[in-house]
């Protein structure tokens, strides 16, 4: 099927999005020494798919629901409203930032790649909308479901941080893909929780919080010298 | 080649001849105290012009000297991409070449040439950040972390891209090509004021340039000795004249 | 046990707030105390250990136009095991209209071996209203790992969401003690400060303390994790007593 090509092609890490320049908080819990070798970094996956990847996904699948099944009326307030509700779940002014900032860079190869989406009833935020509601547009146009939609981006809030920590620590990549595929079965509950979180009204979507996220990307925001963007 | 790319008639090519090339005397303007630039005519989006090459080439005194040559003519902006953020953006900021409003630092996640070429949306927003906190721009000069010589620039992200080896690096350098040094819009080859210590033959590194990229103009260089490297200054010029051709403010075209 | 209380405060006309309605019953029982200044104390007084799992317990604020109310606890509340499979609850639904103020500062959560715990609270401010928000949860007691809690909390501002965040920790919770959520740390908490009139703060980091302006209003997140609970308090602290002796 098309859509299984698609799918592979939206959660690849080098689609033209700016992953690579992100680890997903990794870099700064490498540097306050809670991320070391293999079994830490396990540990730091599995914490941030439960909270920011349970988050993201649900709110990448709600946005997708919003497009494919809301009315073009509805579709905007809708999109505005994910955007107000994911805000009020990401404390750290920093990860605000970051989220618009690869929200941004999610459009700008979305509108090139797929020139006749809505992208337009994205809310017209500072900054550009939130991540995951762009993911949730992007997969909508290139005609995924919902489930792969969360899929996606499940996916990506690990395959992220565990490259980055390939970079910064020098781990053995067959590690750390055998890691991967450890965490794969997790991954895919997570994405199917996102999924069926969907359907709830936007103030009732998974709100799971990591102080340790907010801390360290804050911390991280502050450095003169880093090698990732977050 | 590109069907829209002119190559110089004059200098730099023309005329080049760096096998006597004598490093004692400094690079002078042809006419000092006369500028013989006509007004440039202004395009309907900046050029964009990569600065790529491999670590320590001298990139970023290429920039720097840029930024000295253009101050008062051209309305800039620079973007880094470095390796460690801010390195090379502090380096411009504390050399005072630049307002430092019109200089924007990309983080590259340990991947340089990730972000000049195969994604380049965060390359692409500081662009449109600089223009959006300085206004317009008639120039962007987007600086590559140091990287190998495979390193180049996306067509998406830069109009022309300038390829910066030295002399130090050894005089093979030409010869062993790659997509910097074959395909480079304009090959610099750096730190000539180098070469005798470093044993360098600019003659041979001359003819392999000339080898490997054909029509394509190559430019010796030593910012000791032209610290607004002019005639590299003189190459922007004129593809900014023609790129002011092609992108009319008017019918502003293409990527933005 | 079921237990339901309910809270109402309101302006007195003079300056000073007087409770409406002040009612509880075992194990939520709620005790006003003497104070000074316009805002009125109360304790909320466990009438039994707990909550045990099976435990459901509601409480209801409610602070009018200019009212100010403190609420504390009289200890920590042990979160503990009851019968298998049920989970204890704790309910928080508090409203604060334009120039009220409440300020809930319990005494932490222990989260005990076993435990099946969801504190969940709701907020709704007007714009005006002000707020500070206090949760500490000690991820069990000492020396022992903990059972399962959630704290839930959902803060609205003007009728726009200003904070959601649901902090897991236990079994349940994949990756809850690791380096992405708490590194270790034994004790977290969260000071939650809404008040229109303090101007706007940037973020800042300190160790495992950060302060987080929020972007939903005025408001302001302090997160922390520490190794013992007196730590975080003492994280925590630095800023409510300030903020209090101001206000009232």
């Amino acid at each position: 099927m098309a859509t299984s090509s698609l799918l592979l092609l939206l959660a690849d890490g080098r689609f033209p999005a700016g992953a690579h320049a992100h680890s997903g908080g990794l870099e700064a819990a490498v540097a306050a020494g809670r991320v070391t070798d293999l079994v830490t970094l396990e540990a730091f996956l599995a914490g941030r798919l439960a909270t920011a990847g349970l988050v993201g996904a649900a709110f990448a699948a709600a946005a997708h629901r919003a497009v494919t099944s809301a009315g073009s009326a509805v579709r905007g307030s809708t999109l505005a409203l994910l955007d107000a509700e994911l805000d009020a779940r990401t404390a750290a002014p920093a990860l605000r930032t970051v989220s618009r900032r690869q929200g941004r860079a999610l459009l700008r190869a979305g509108r090139a790649i797929w020139p006749e989406a809505s992208f337009d009833d994205l809310p017209s935020t500072p900054g550009g909308a939130h991540q995951p509601l762009v993911l949730g547009l992007l997969c909508a146009a290139a005609g995924l479901s919902r489930a792969e939609t969360a899929a996606v981006a499940a996916h990506g809030t690990v395959t992220g941080a565990a490259s980055a920590a390939v970079r910064l620590l020098g781990l053995d990549p067959y590690q750390v893909q055998a890691l991967l595929v450890g965490l794969a079965s997790r991954c895919d509950g997570t994405a199917a929780e996102a999924a069926r979180a969907a359907d709830e009204p936007p103030e009732r979507l998974p709100a799971a919080a990591a102080p340790l996220a907010d801390i360290h990307a804050e911390a991280h925001a502050t450095w003169e010298v880093r090698l990732f963007a977050s | 080649m590109r069907p829209d790319t002119v190559v110089p008639t004059a200098a730099p090519t023309a005329g080049r001849n760096p096998a006597p090339h004598d490093e004692t005397v400094p690079h002078t303007h042809p006419e000092p105290g006369v500028d013989p630039h006509p007004p440039l005519a202004q395009a309907g989006r900046a050029l964009r012009v990569g600065i790529g090459g491999p670590v320590g080439s001298g990139k970023t005194a290429l920039v720097a000297a840029l930024c000295r040559a253009f101050a008062g003519e051209l309305r800039l902006g620079v973007v880094t991409n470095d390796i460690y953020t801010t390195e090379d953006a502090d380096f411009l900021k504390r050399a005072g070449v630049l307002d430092p409003s019109r200089i924007r630092a990309v983080e590259t996640g340990c991947c340089p040439h990730t972000a000049i070429r195969d994604d380049i949306g965060a390359n692409l927003d500081a662009v449109d950040e600089l223009a959006e906190a300085v206004g317009p721009l008639d120039l962007v000069l987007v600086e590559s972390g140091g990287d190998n010589l495979t390193a180049t620039f996306s067509r998406g992200l830069v109009d022309r891209q300038i390829f910066v080896v030295d002399v130090a690096g050894g005089d093979k350098v030409p010869r062993k090509g790659g997509p910097g040094v074959t395909s480079a819009d304009l090959l610099v080859i750096n730190k000539t004021d180098l070469a005798p210590m470093v044993g360098a033959d600019l003659a041979v590194m001359d003819r392999d340039a000339r080898a490997r990229r054909g029509d394509l103009p190559t430019v010796f260089l030593s910012i000791v000795g032209d610290p607004a490297a002019g005639r590299v200054a003189d190459w922007i010029r004129h593809e900014l004249a023609h790129h002011a051709a092609v992108h009319p403010i008017a019918a502003p075209v293409g990527p933005a | 046990m079921r237990a339901y209380a309910r809270l109402v405060a309101r302006a007195d006309g003079r300056g000073g707030t007087v409770l409406a309605e002040l009612r509880g019953e075992t194990p939520l029982l709620l005790r006003q105390t003497p104070g000074s200044g316009r805002a009125v104390t109360v304790y909320v007084v466990g009438g039994a250990a707990g909550p045990l799992a099976g435990d459901d317990l509601r409480l209801e604020i409610d602070v009018g136009p200019g009212a100010a109310v403190r609420v504390h606890t009289v200890a920590a509340s042990v979160a503990l095991p009851g019968r298998p499979d049920v989970v204890s609850r704790m309910a928080v639904r508090a409203v604060v209209h334009d120039g009220g103020a409440l300020h809930w500062l319990p005494e932490q959560l222990v989260a005990a071996a076993g435990c099946a715990h969801l504190a969940e609270s709701r907020v709704e401010l007007a714009a005006g209203a002000r707020l500070t928000w206090r949760d500490e949860v000690i991820c069990g007691r000492y020396g022992e790992a903990p059972g399962g809690a959630v704290v839930h909390t959902r803060v609205d501002y003007d009728g726009r969401p200003l904070l959601r965040q649901s902090l897991a920790v236990g079994p349940g919770a994949p990756g809850w003690a690791g380096p992405a959520v708490l590194g270790g740390a034994p004790a977290t908490g969260s000071l939650l400060v809404v008040d229109p009139s303090i101007p706007h703060e940037t973020a800042a980091v300190e160790g495992t303390l950060a302060r987080l302006p929020l972007a939903g209003g005025p408001a302001t997140l302090w997160t922390a994790t520490a190794a013992d609970a007196h730590t975080l308090r003492d994280h925590l602290d630095v800023e409510v007593e300030p903020l209090l002796t101001k206000v009232e």
